[in-house]
């Protein structure tokens, strides 16, 4: 539950920024093992290859995206935060992280579909 | 529906530093009344041997910050009718500082992180010297100006979920002074300062989740006084090993 405290948007982008942080750090390990069967099972890849062509692995994958994209431009922000002169606009740049995020992985997902 | 109206109830943490419950009490409603107000009522009407803890009563001092409905809040300036939940109130100790009993927390942990961010006087010179002339529209003094309304409540320490989960993170209002003293032209201990947040609890622990300012009630900014410690060590780093 969240409690009263963090219902605020800087404290949703930075839960944001570590729980896409740590599912991306879940997803790599699982990403290289796939990656390495190119060299070690080539039949076994492309059997597995076959699934990326069902609705739901290319949901997962539109969700994957977000992820990334979400975490990348999270990080900018954070990073202009500590490196750049202040601004007081950091919940409208937390908020452009997040609507970026959606429009790359958007349409990274109609492209696909 | 009325008659409750009329009447807040009200849940008071009771209890001491290892266990507690809360405690209801049902307090008449009147106009302009603070969260403050209440907790007296209930002291001086109910129940004498509730403790908590204020002094001055109108927003000055910092002494009388509690958990109001799960947010921290200066409780002098906090009026019932801006975050009453129905008519129901729920009043606590201030969270990550041990409580003393029921509304009353221990500061001490408070006030020695401010030791320990060089938040304290270095001074420049001597008394037998002329005080030093301060351009109040220098960059600088703008900075150290802009953290000196801080009244040491413990709000934005009680927001801070970095504070819950690190012991030794000296916390926004501690970090916010060193920034402050960092731009004070009559404090001489820049280095010091620096040597102090850059170690193992200072300003690079901040996740920037910026509750601290959310709920700062003199409306500072200790999340930007932190990114500009982070920006100042940082440098000092570099420049160092150059």
């Amino acid at each position: 539950m969240i409690r009263k405290h963090r219902a605020h948007p800087l404290w949703f982008a930075y839960a944001l920024h570590r729980l896409s942080g740590l599912a991306l750090a879940l997803f790599l390990p699982a990403h290289f093992y796939i990656l390495s069967k190119a060299l070690t099972q080539p039949e076994s890849l492309d059997n597995f290859l076959t699934l990326t062509e069902s609705p739901m692995v290319k949901l997962a994958e539109f969700g994957l995206v977000f992820l990334l994209a979400v975490h990348f431009l999270g990080g900018f922000r954070l990073m202009a935060m500590e490196w750049l002169p202040w601004s007081d606009r950091q919940k409208t740049f937390a908020a452009v992280a997040v609507a970026g995020a959606f429009l790359v992985s958007g349409l990274f997902f109609l492209r696909v579909v | 529906m009325s008659a409750n109206c009329d009447e807040l109830e009200v849940s008071v943490w009771r209890g001491d530093r290892l266990s507690g419950h809360f405690e209801v009490f049902h307090v008449p409603a009147q106009d302009s009344q603070t969260i403050l107000d209440v907790v007296s009522w209930i002291q001086q009407n109910l129940d004498a041997t509730l403790s908590y803890r204020y002094a001055c009563r109108v927003g000055m001092c910092g002494s009388c910050a509690m958990m109001v409905n799960g947010v921290p809040r200066w409780t002098c300036r906090t009026h019932v009718k801006k975050v009453m939940n129905g008519n129901k109130l729920e009043v606590a100790p201030l969270r990550n500082l041990p409580v003393i009993k029921d509304l009353a927390t221990d500061m001490d942990p408070f006030f020695d992180k401010w030791i320990a961010a060089e938040g304290l006087h270095h001074p420049t010179k001597t008394r037998d010297e002329p005080i030093e002339t301060i351009n109040p529209d220098s960059t600088m003094r703008a900075e150290a100006n802009a953290g000196i309304e801080c009244i040491n409540c413990s709000v934005c320490y009680s927001a801070c979920d970095t504070v819950a989960g690190n012991v030794d993170y000296l916390g926004p209002a501690a970090l916010q002074r060193a920034w402050t003293l960092f731009n004070d032209a009559k404090d001489s201990g820049q280095n010091a300062i620096l040597e102090a947040v850059s170690g193992a609890g200072g300003c690079h622990n901040c996740h920037s989740q910026g509750s601290c300012t959310v709920f700062c009630p003199n409306e500072l900014n200790p999340m930007k006084a932190i990114a500009e410690l982070k920006k100042a060590t940082t440098k000092s780093f570099f420049k160092k090993r150059v």
